[in-house]
């Protein structure tokens, strides 16, 4: 991890005295990016917590692995030590998941995974966001091109009734 | 007993029948009545044709009056049946199925009152109940518009039958027990036994059954083609009270979950919360974008799904909760009414589709959009992101049943999925919040945003530097680094956006204020509550948002919560967060009702004893189940939250669980800035006396008038 960072900074360093405003902003991205890839990383008991959260008990309480909290439950106390175990023996994260889903079935994952057809399960709200955000351009786009209404002898001065309505309607649109 | 509520029901039933069929046919009457008046081909009217128009038009409107009274007699019968139903509980009459089921001897009176609405039966009636009630008011208050009202009444009483016919023939609420009756009942489950219990269900069906009342306004106008938007205005207050209760229902679901579950958390994406999150969601859309109607007459079509899909998606949450077709830990009662669920629920978009592809053509607007930055955008954008964040829960619930189709196995949909798609749109969402209101209708300028914006903009940034640079010590909060985890980046983002609403917030009342101050001299603070009280609506939801982003200050707090668990014999001591407890001791006791373990713990903070806590574990003998009864400890900064585990059965010692969770207290605070700010849209417009004034001035002072200070 520090070697990486080490290049980093140096590349940094490097890019600063060419004066490449743009190279700099790469490498400011880059260093933001190692940092969040390698803190992500983190130690046993980090992961324990990450990859305990990521998990369901399976006793039927429908609770996420570390918030299960029956005494004497028959399943979450037994799965959190098989989870330490699996992490002291330096397993990787999608190993342990793995072993863990074919222990206890594919529900013992609190969310999809990002495989198959569980990838469906992510996809679609951005499928819906992107529709979504194409039709109100449509909407935009027709609502902006509709023709004024036309003026038929040119201006002329609003009074009486017609000035009220008019007088109303701005009421109406600002007051709000 | 029984009988009296059985016939209750069925009278309920034939009375909503006959509303319903009644108030059609006087629909039909009149409308041939008026054709017969005034022929649309402009045909001369003869004599005969006139009186059989005025004969038709007279019939319809007594026929409609009989509708009318029908349904208003319909809720005292559903009153009666409810009212017979808590009698029984109150008499424990385990004669009946219901009161066996739901409740025992020793049950005190307030959950005895509440077993009404705590089974299957029991809460369809309940709801039944409630739909009965509101079509009450609308049909006592129909001199509003008389037309349009018979029209929402059918409507009404068309759902009501649904209700009527399911407590009649599958969920028969007085349904008589078999063979010898046992001495005592089952209980009333634990977990419902707590005093939110009996206020928390009541708001929340509130909620859901309020939104049958815009939906019928709305199909009435559809069906009649309803000229303008007066319909629109007549169901605001009814929708506003409506979506406060179902605000108000769904918090003190959350904060239940939180005292009672003993899990540390207020939500868990749960199908049951869902289900309520939904309508809400879709609802909260609704008062957004009916605003567009009103002003510019724009969104029609959008307006009228919308009020449809926020009665029909109340409709599937419990269609959802009540078939068993989706597991849940809170789905309390499960039977095979989700049959008949799905039918009306497919009947209600057929009838609604039906009469929308008819009548289309009278919901187009003739609007043009002037810019892109204008409020018009804003609240297309609003409702995009709404509907989305409605679309995902709904598509998070559905999803096991769905992946078990397609892949023959189920998956669990958990907090984890919702956390990563929902959190970004809630954020985008919160933006919204903040720009939406500086927008004006129709255009606005780029001058005028930048005015607007600016300060609020570097008030966020202010915030989110100062939240970084911090040190950790000053509180859960404070130094954070949002590149350490990805729940602190949302945090931070949460927190800076939810100043970012609050500046803007607070420079629309400073600008509004100093205006008013200008011209009528007053304090400013006095301006702010003269400003409020000319514009309750637009005033009262700036305090809504206001309200909504301290219930997210309380939702970031979430990303810093600690737990511990520890087995403490007498004098042992956990520490967490700044809080160092110290077991003082542990016993039982027992009543009628149940058996408890607890444990006395002294909590010091900074080296002084602060308090002392016990956390209960209780097993209720009629049930034979046990509940959890966590202490918590509130404080505007964090939550200790306290659960007594269980008890170690080799040594006797308790097990302990500590929750440290930030900021917590803030969710519920924001739910009532919430409430007040809905309360404040409620209340009518001040007349605004500068324009009052204006007048006077351009008046001629008559001779011999005085001129009197005001």
């Amino acid at each position: 991890m520090s070697n990486s960072s080490n290049s980093c900074e140096a590349h940094i360093a490097s890019s600063a005295k060419r004066g490449h405003a743009r190279r700099k902003l790469a490498g400011v991205i880059l260093i933001t990016a190692a940092v969040f890839v390698f803190l992500g990383a983190g130690d046993a008991g980090t992961r324990f917590n990450e990859i305990g959260h990521r998990m369901m008990c399976i006793c039927g309480c429908n609770q996420i692995l570390l918030e299960c909290n029956h005494v004497g439950c028959p399943a979450s106390d037994g799965m959190r030590n098989e989870l330490m175990a699996a992490l002291t023996r330096g397993d990787s994260d999608s190993l342990v998941e793995q072993s863990f889903v074919q222990k206890y079935g594919p529900t013992v994952l609190a969310a999809p995974t990002g495989k198959g057809f569980d990838r469906a399960a992510y996809i679609m709200p951005f499928v819906a966001l992107v529709l979504g955000f194409g039709l109100i351009v449509i909407v935009i786009r027709e609502w902006k091109n509709r023709p004024a209404p036309a003026i038929a002898d040119g201006l002329r001065p609003v009074r009486g009734l017609e000035l009220e309505e008019f007088r109303d309607q701005a009421r109406k649109e600002t007051d709000l | 007993m029984a009988e009296i509520g059985s016939f209750a029901l069925l009278l309920a039933l034939a009375l909503s029948g006959y509303s319903f069929v009644a108030g059609i046919v006087a629909l039909a009457f009149q409308k041939r009545g008026a054709l017969q008046l005034a022929p649309a081909s402009g045909r001369v009217i003869v004599p005969e044709q006139s009186s059989l128009g005025a004969l038709l038009r007279q019939g319809s409107e007594r026929i409609g009056e009989t509708a009318r009274r029908a349904g208003v007699a319909t809720f005292f019968a559903v009153l009666l049946a409810s009212i017979v139903l808590v009698l029984c509980a109150f008499r424990d009459d385990f004669s009946i199925a219901y009161i066996l089921h739901h409740s025992n001897r020793d049950l005190s009176a307030p959950y005895k009152f509440a077993v009404l609405w705590s089974g299957q039966e029991g809460s369809l009636l309940f709801w039944s109940l409630l739909l009965a009630a509101y079509g009450f008011v609308l049909r006592l208050r129909y001199k509003t518009d008389p037309r349009l009202f018979a029209y929402a009444s059918v409507v009404l009483s068309g759902v009501q039958i649904f209700f009527l016919l399911l407590l009649n023939f599958a969920a028969h609420p007085f349904a008589i027990v078999t063979g010898t009756i046992p001495a005592d009942g089952n209980g009333l489950n634990p977990l419902l036994q707590y005093p939110e219990m009996v206020i928390h269900p009541p708001m929340l069906y509130l909620g859901y059954v309020g939104f049958t009342i815009p939906f019928a306004f709305a199909l009435g106008a559809l069906i009649m083609k309803y000229p303008g938007e007066k319909w629109i205005h007549i169901t605001r207050r009814w929708t506003m009270v409506t979506w406060a209760f179902l605000t108000c229902g769904i918090f003190l679901g959350a904060h239940w979950a939180y005292s009672v579950l003993g899990w540390g958390g207020y939500w868990g994406w749960d199908p049951v919360e869902n289900a309520s999150l939904m309508p809400w969601l879709a609802g909260t859309a609704f008062l957004h974008s009916v605003m567009m109607q009103e002003k510019r007459g724009m969104l029609k079509m959008w307006n009228m799904w919308l009020v449809f899909a926020t009665f029909w998606l109340a409709i599937l949450g419990t269609f959802l909760t009540r078939s068993g077709i989706i597991a849940s830990v809170h789905a309390f009662a499960q039977s095979s009414i989700g049959d008949w669920f799905a039918w009306f629920l497919a009947i209600t978009l057929i009838v609604f589709t039906f009469f929308f592809i008819k009548n289309k053509s009278h919901l187009r607007s003739e609007h043009k959009l002037e810019s892109l930055v204008s409020r018009e955008s804003s609240f297309l954008f609003n409702n995009l992101l709404f509907v989305l964040l409605c679309f995902t829960v709904l598509w998070g619930t559905w999803f096991p049943k769905i992946s078990e189709l397609v892949q023959g196995n189920k998956v669990t949909v958990g907090a984890p999925f919702y956390n990563r798609v929902a959190i970004p749109v809630a954020l985008l969402l919160l933006i919204l919040t903040a720009v939406g209101p500086l927008l004006a209708w129709r255009k606005t300028s780029f001058e005028s945003l930048k005015r607007n914006f600016m300060w609020p903009s570097i008030g966020a940034v202010a915030v989110a530097v100062f939240l970084m640079a911090t040190p950790h010590s000053w509180g859960s909060v404070f130094g954070l680094r949002p590149w350490v985890d990805i729940s602190y980046f949302y945090s931070l983002m949460a927190i800076s956006l939810a100043a970012l609403v609050t500046f803007t917030v607070a420079s629309e009342f400073y600008r509004g204020g100093r205006v008013i101050s200008g011209h009528t001299g007053q304090g400013m603070f006095a301006s702010m509550v003269q400003l409020t009280h000319r514009n309750t609506r637009r005033y009262g939801g700036y305090i809504v948002h206001f309200g909504v982003v301290v219930v997210i200050l309380g939702l970031a707090g979430s990303a810093f919560n600690q737990d511990k668990e520890m087995e403490m014999k007498n004098g042992d001591q956990m520490t967490i967060g700044p809080y160092t407890l110290i077991c003082r001791s542990s016993t039982e006791d027992d009543n009628a009702n149940y058996f408890s373990q607890w444990a006395l713990l002294d909590v010091y903070k900074g080296g002084k004893q602060i308090d002392t806590m016990s956390p209960v574990r209780r097993f209720y003998h009629a049930s034979q189940q046990t509940s959890t009864m966590p202490d918590i400890r509130s404080t505007l900064n964090e939550d200790l939250y306290l659960v007594f585990e269980g008890v170690n059965q080799d040594n006797g010692h308790p097990i302990l669980r500590a929750h440290l969770n930030p900021l917590v207290m803030w969710i519920w605070m924001g739910v009532w800035i919430m409430l007040l700010g809905t309360i404040l849209t409620l209340v009518p417009n001040a007349p605004a006396p500068v324009r009052a004034l204006a007048t006077a001035r351009l008046e001629p002072v008559r001779a011999g008038s005085t001129v009197t200070g005001d």
